[in-house]
């Protein structure tokens, strides 16, 4: 069977920043309180009057070469279905390796001693639903599918758009892509 | 395109990565400092031994393996206490991870053991030479050798490790550096040297060890110089990185305590020491000590702070 | 919504195939490890379809339950409004539900009014308490010296109940503090209020301009909706607001206008339109009436002359409109909702009409449509109220502001004070509003209250006003209650019901219940038939011939499209005298107002002092969710925004801590200060509902900022009565650590 390899697209042109889908995502993977998975970044260039603004919502970057894998000494950190990055909770020790070679520093220490970070909801792919944070966002800001698939919405737009990725200096091939 | 003025509002808050990324505390500064004593004391008093071809017989050396292997415990120790999901230790052997340092690591501290004990016992002050000990102490004489030699390898991959641990985070743009590796051994030997050189023992184990610290001292100066270079020759990331050193936030305690009193210092010490023939002042390994555990504080701190996210 | 489904299914096909991949594709370790799809389990075992109230928006959701405990509250994909998504807040009503500070009993007052001194009796003892009150009144001043303040859905039983009582004097602040004057201005120049929600047809929209509407950070669902959609289909986006709002970072054009000055800049816009021909001719001629009269009315004022009392560029103001005009019909200025700024908000309003008019969006696809609505009747088998009530005595005496088509929530306010109106409120009934925020100049509703024979409030939360009360009632939160039948205009007219997710906890009541309860005390139980809401809801749904069961299943009952505009169909009739769009206005000409909007230039600040402006925060509703631990967590405190130049000038530092004094000397702070870019020099922004002072509001006690302290001043709008709060200013104190 074709391997899916699982993206995320963030509209920046769209995106008003209003955190619709990181509370979204906090009630639905019972993110403790006080954390987050995914969090907004509002960049501001220019001086008054002149001025521009970027806002989008990031999260993990399910990097294909990603080093928070490299890094686990337990393989608790590991490709999982289409790409997606998971931390198997049962395997963790907490030594946070993963944490410091992950250049967006998108993991937490979750107060029960795993690290924790977005897991693309993939209980959710499974089951054939969209991944929390994209069902609600009210702007449909946020696409999520298969870049192997040459049909899907994501490989359309990564077609047809420009975009961008976070730092791709880090060599860690992310796999979130920003539409400006 | 970017005009001057940027303001930038993450709402990111989660405790220990934000504002600044701090996950890694004393704990594994006490870690990396201890494992790169014992390494160090593995090499040195391994290299002693081959070169002399016959066992040390001052009390000093003799205990080496057995101190080597409490000071280990004390960092394990200390790295178990930094772990999270401390239920969970017993995962880093149930598998080895080879892209891992953390996974050599945990592997390399496990093989210490053996290679420490055999050590000791094949050396044993006369008073410890129980009967019962005897067949043990004889294998462990057969092979001393070997031994001693696998302990040197054991001691340099010991070493490189706890530098290559935060080199290959290449997140940390401070630590990303290949340098990181042969400092932390340089560094190891040398602590390790000054260690040696608090405890009992012969006056010409005493000497050659202050000559060889010596070199381990300058070779540090050195790596420190490249490391530096490398920053301020590098990427505007690695510019940034070694900023913090140069004008930045540890500017003051990496000069004074890393470079002046734990290097500078005690290197001009031994100089004279050597070449005046004067007394050993202890005072001399005290501060080598304390200006290796410098180093390692202050790299594992400000390092950490060193992500990408510094960058526009 | 066939957009979303299309995608659930293409990564559903691929997902569901690999599932067994997934959950078997990584060896486990000697059975140790947990399944790849590590499911957090947060579906409910029940799910029930209700609607949001963490604005007054009512979205529908779907509230998921887990051992009746709710885990989380996604979008109803059914529901008109939401369509399955939700506003940051709407996830948030967890947070309310599990609130500690909520009210969990009733309490009767035992100190000072605003010593906060209470006692927590039994609700027999405090329904009694206050139905002997409200008879006392009324026995003694007539049931119309009773006020109702009231804002959310849950209060029309206790207007209900306040109109069988005999008085109808029934006031909230989303009227004269916030719609009032766009409702009035656009009313007189079409014929028909812009309505909530908002008639308009943003997402076929191809140029919008906002003025001060700051979509994005005000976060009613439906709109934020179609105004994305308008952007990711090209839409041309124009933004007037002294502030860089996230809606203005998305724009082609950012008019960073001096506040107040708007109606010159759309004088200015009028002025174009019609001398470089931009307008609908047809369509003027057809439907319209007063176009000379404009004419001569906007013929000298030209860009230029904006540019000065703007503090735009010609150029721009040019430019902007030409780039809307050029998208017509499926071009709109929005008409904004909170428009209660400077006074002259209701004629503000009317140009803002005008230009709509001339762009002939109204009754146009891209523009305003036509909604129709279902009907459903009120109450089934409830007899009709017993009295005709007087007129409101919401206004001085003296004094008639004619166009005003709602009571006025501060006009019931002052009429508290007694001999200061047509005659005096004697006893308030607050429901769901926190007058002591919502209302400017908080010290005549403190002086108000003092007077008051009785005040019952009734809340969910400690609120401020609650202080105040002689009787406190503690409602349950949306979630655990039955409210009305929601009927709502839209382009696809539907009903939608609330109903409770899980039973109220503590000792919180319905509003159904303590307003049939009061009823049986005051002798009005005809009035209230139903033992619970439920019943009522589906007396109302079943008379009205839907299917009560379907209804409740999926919370909704949509109908089918009708045309909504010219382009399916539909001619659009105006309900002016004139029967024509006004751009002339003989009612106003006759009530002796101006007949064409005039434009005065604004009170410039006094030197060191700053224009105060207030909005929203996407994640908070004004005052009302500030103590929500869930929805605080991104969002804890407000700012105050100053431009950077002006803090670095006054040795102020980015995330300082400052106080802000207003022109009265009023305080309010400590506060953060927001150094910035993205605000002009001359004033000074914050959101509104923060820097509360009851003690019971233990998480949002002290955070913030609190603007309505700083309103000690309103400019009152002649037309409608409305209270134009952005007239006061402050300066900025530094606070000594
Ligand atoms: N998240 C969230 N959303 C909400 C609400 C909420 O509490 N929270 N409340 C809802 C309600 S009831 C309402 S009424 C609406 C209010 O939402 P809007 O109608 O969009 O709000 P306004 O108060 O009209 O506009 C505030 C904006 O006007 C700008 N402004 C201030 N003065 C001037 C001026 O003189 N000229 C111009 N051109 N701009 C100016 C401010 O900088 C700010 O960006 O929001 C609704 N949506
Ligand atoms: N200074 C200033 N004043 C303003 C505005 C501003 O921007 N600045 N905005 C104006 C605008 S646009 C508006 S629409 C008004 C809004 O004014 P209000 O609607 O009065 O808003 P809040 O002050 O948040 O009061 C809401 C109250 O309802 C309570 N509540 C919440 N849910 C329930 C419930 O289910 N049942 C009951 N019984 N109570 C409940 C809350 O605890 C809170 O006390 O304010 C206006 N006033
Ligand atoms: S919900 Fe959508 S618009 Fe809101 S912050 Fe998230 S991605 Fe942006
Ligand atoms: S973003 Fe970080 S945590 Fe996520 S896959 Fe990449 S390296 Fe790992
Ligand atoms: S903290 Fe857990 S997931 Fe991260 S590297 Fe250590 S064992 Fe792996
Ligand atoms: S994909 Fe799921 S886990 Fe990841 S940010 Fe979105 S909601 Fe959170
Ligand atoms: S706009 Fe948001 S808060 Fe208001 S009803 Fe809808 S989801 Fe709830
Ligand atoms: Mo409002």
């Amino acid at each position: 069977m074709r391997n899916p390899r699982y993206v995320m697209l963030v509209d920046t042109r769209l995106c008003v920043g209003c955190k619709a889908c990181v509370l979204a995502c906090k009630s639905e993977n019972n993110v403790p309180d006080g954390y987050c998975r995914e969090w907004i970044v509002e960049d501001i260039w220019g001086e008054f009057p002149d001025l521009r603004a970027e806002i989008r919502s990031t999260r993990c970057n399910h990097c294909s070469n990603a080093p928070c894998v490299d890094a686990c000494p337990t393989g608790a950190s590991h490709f999982a279905l289409g790409g997606v990055v998971l931390v198997d909770h049962d395997a963790c020790t907490g030594c946070k390796a993963c944490i410091a070679s992950c250049p967006y520093d998108a993991r937490y220490v979750h107060p029960d001693g795993y690290v924790d970070k977005c897991t693309f909801c993939l209980h959710r792919v499974a089951r054939g639903e969209l991944p929390a944070c994209v069902t609600v966002c009210p702007t449909r800001t946020l696409h999520f599918g298969d870049a192997n698939d040459p049909h899907s919405e994501v490989s359309a737009l990564l077609r047809s758009r420009e975009w961008k990725v976070d730092h791709p200096e880090t060599g860690a091939e992310p796999n979130l892509y920003f539409l400006v | 395109m970017t005009s001057p003025v940027h303001e930038t509002v993450t709402t990111r808050l989660n405790p220990a990565i934000d504002p600044a990324l701090h996950i890694w505390g004393w704990e594994i500064t006490v870690y990396l400092f201890l494992g790169g004593l014992v390494a160090g004391l593995f090499i040195l008093s391994a290299l002693f031994e081959l070169q002399k071809a016959k066992p040390s017989t001052s009390s000093g050396m003799r205990s080496v393996p057995l101190l080597a292997l409490v000071l280990l415990s004390l960092g394990m120790g200390t790295l178990f206490l930094d772990l999270e999901y401390k239920a969970h230790v017993y995962r880093f052997y149930l598998a080895f991870r080879p892209s891992s340092p953390m996974s050599w690591g945990a592997w390399i501290l496990l093989l210490v053991y053996p290679v420490g004990l055999l050590l000791w016992l094949g050396n044993l002050p006369a008073a410890l030479q129980l009967p019962v000990l005897a067949r043990p102490m004889a294998v462990a004489q057969r092979w001393r050798r070997p031994l001693l030699w696998l302990s040197v390898a054991m001691g340099v991959g010991l070493g490189l490790y706890t530098g290559l641990l935060l080199g290959t985070l290449s997140a940390r743009i401070q630590w990303s550096s290949t340098v990181l590796g042969p400092l932390f051994l340089t560094s190891g030997i040398s602590t390790g040297a000054a260690l040696l050189l608090l405890l009992p023992l012969h006056a010409d184990e005493r000497k050659t060890l202050i000559r060889w610290d010596l070199v381990a001292i300058a070779t540090e100066l050195l790596l420190l110089a490249l490391l530096l270079i490398g920053y301020a020759s590098g990427s505007s990331a690695a510019r940034m990185a070694g900023a913090v050193f140069m004008g930045g936030a540890w500017t003051a305690s990496f000069w004074s305590l890393v470079v002046v009193v734990g290097l500078c210092v005690p290197l001009a010490m031994g100089l004279l020491e050597v070449r005046k023939h004067l007394p050993l002042i202890a005072l001399t390994p005290v501060l080598v000590l304390i200006g290796g555990l410098s180093l390692r504080a202050i790299l594992l701190a400000s390092g950490q702070e060193t992500g990408f996210r510094l960058l526009p | 919504m066939s957009w979303s489904r299309r995608e659930f299914i293409q990564i559903g096909s691929v997902a569901l195939g690999a599932t067994s991949l997934a959950l078997g594709g990584r060896r486990s370790l000697f059975g140790l490890d947990s399944p790849d799809v590590a499911d957090p389990h947060t579906d409910g075992d029940r799910v029930v379809a209700t609607l949001c109230e963490l604005c007054f928006w009512k979205c529908g959701v779907l509230a998921h339950v887990q051992n009746g405990r709710v885990t989380k509250i996604v979008g109803n994909p059914a529901h008109p409004l939401s369509g399955g998504k939700l506003c940051p807040r709407g996830t948030g009503g967890i947070g309310l539900l599990y609130d500690p500070d909520r009210l969990k009993q009733p309490l009767i007052r035992r100190g000072d009014r605003g010593s906060q001194h209470y006692e927590a009796v039994s609700w027999e003892a405090a329904l009694d308490h206050t139905a002997e009150n409200l008879l006392k009144i009324k026995a003694k001043y007539g049931p119309e010296a009773v006020a109702l303040f009231s804002h959310g859905f849950g209060g029309s039983f206790f207007k209900h109940l306040l109109n069988a009582y005999g008085s109808d004097n029934v006031g909230a602040p989303s009227y004269a503090q916030c719609r009032g004057g766009r409702e009035v201005g656009f009313q007189l120049t079409f014929g028909a209020p812009v309505g909530s929600p908002e008639v308009l047809d943003l997402e076929n929209c191809r140029a919008i301009a906002l003025i001060g509407s700051h979509l994005g950070e005000n976060m009613h669902n439906t709109q934020v909706q179609e105004f994305a959609t308008a952007l990711s289909r090209g839409a041309q986006l124009i933004v007037v607001d002294p502030r860089f709002s996230t809606a203005a970072g998305k724009a082609k054009h950012w008019l960073p206008i001096k506040p107040g000055t708007d109606i010159a800049l759309l004088l200015a816009w009028i002025h174009v339109m019609l001398s470089e021909n931009l307008y609908d001719h047809d369509y003027i001629a057809k439907y319209a009436l007063g176009l000379e009269e404009l004419k001569a009315h906007v013929a000298d004022k030209t860009p230029e002359w904006a540019a000065v009392e703007t503090g735009l560029s010609a150029g721009q103001i040019v430019d902007s409109i030409r780039l809307l005009a050029g998208a017509r019909p499926a071009a709109m200025l929005h008409p904004g909702r909170h428009t209660a700024w400077y006074g002259d908000d209701a004629q503000r309003a009317r140009a803002m009409a005008i230009v709509n008019a001339l762009l002939g969006n109204y009754g146009r696809q891209g523009g305003f449509y036509l909604p129709t609505k279902l009907p459903v009747a009120k109450y089934p088998g409830v007899p009709a109220y017993a009295t005709k009530p007087p007129p409101a005595p919401d206004k001085p005496k003296g004094v008639t502001y004619p166009f005003a088509d709602e009571s006025l929530a501060h006009g019931l306010r002052d009429a508290s004070v007694p001999g200061t109106a047509a005659y005096d409120i004697k006893g308030w009934i607050v429901y769901g509003t926190n007058l002591m925020q919502a209302l400017p100049e908080p010290k005549k509703t403190l002086a108000a209250i003092q007077h008051l024979d009785f005040l019952l409030a009734i809340d969910v939360l400690p609120a401020e006003i609650t202080g105040f009360a002689d009787v406190v009632l503690p409602e349950a939160t949306y979630l655990e209650r039955w409210d009305d039948v929601a009927v709502t205009p839209y382009k696809e007219p539907f009903v939608a019901i609330r109903q409770p997710v899980v039973p109220p906890m503590y000792g919180s009541k319905p509003g159904w219940w303590i307003a049939r309860e009061l009823s049986k005390r005051l002798g009005l139980e005809t009035y209230f038939p139903w033992t619970d809401a439920g019943q009522m809801v589906e007396a109302r749904l079943s008379a009205a011939g839907f299917d009560v069961a379907q209804v409740k299943k999926t919370g909704v009952f949509v109908a089918k499209h009708k045309p909504i505009c010219l382009e399916e169909g539909l001619e659009p009739t105006f309900a002016t005298p004139s029967k024509k769009i006004e751009l002339f206005s003989q009612q106003l000409a006759d009530a002796g107002f101006d007949p064409m909007p005039k434009y005065t230039p604004p009170e410039e600040p006094p030197e060191g002092q700053f224009r105060l402006l207030t909005g929203r925060t996407p994640t908070h509703t004004f005052g009302r969710t500030t103590n929500n631990r869930f929805l605080s967590q991104v969002y804890s405190e407000n700012e105050v925004w100053l431009n950077a130049r002006i803090a670095k000038e006054r040795g102020l530092a980015n995330g300082e801590m400052v106080s802000l004094v207003n022109q009265d000397g009023e305080r309010a702070g400590p506060i953060r200060l927001k150094a910035t870019q993205r605000i002009r020099p001359d004033c000074v922004f914050m959101v509104h509902g923060y820097g509360h002072e009851s003690k019971g509001l233990h998480f949002a006690r002290g955070r913030g900022g609190n603007d309505s302290k700083l309103m000690s001043r309103t400019k009152i709008d002649p037309l409608m009565g409305g209270t134009g709060m952005s007239v006061n200013f402050v300066r900025i104190e530094q606070v000594t650590p």
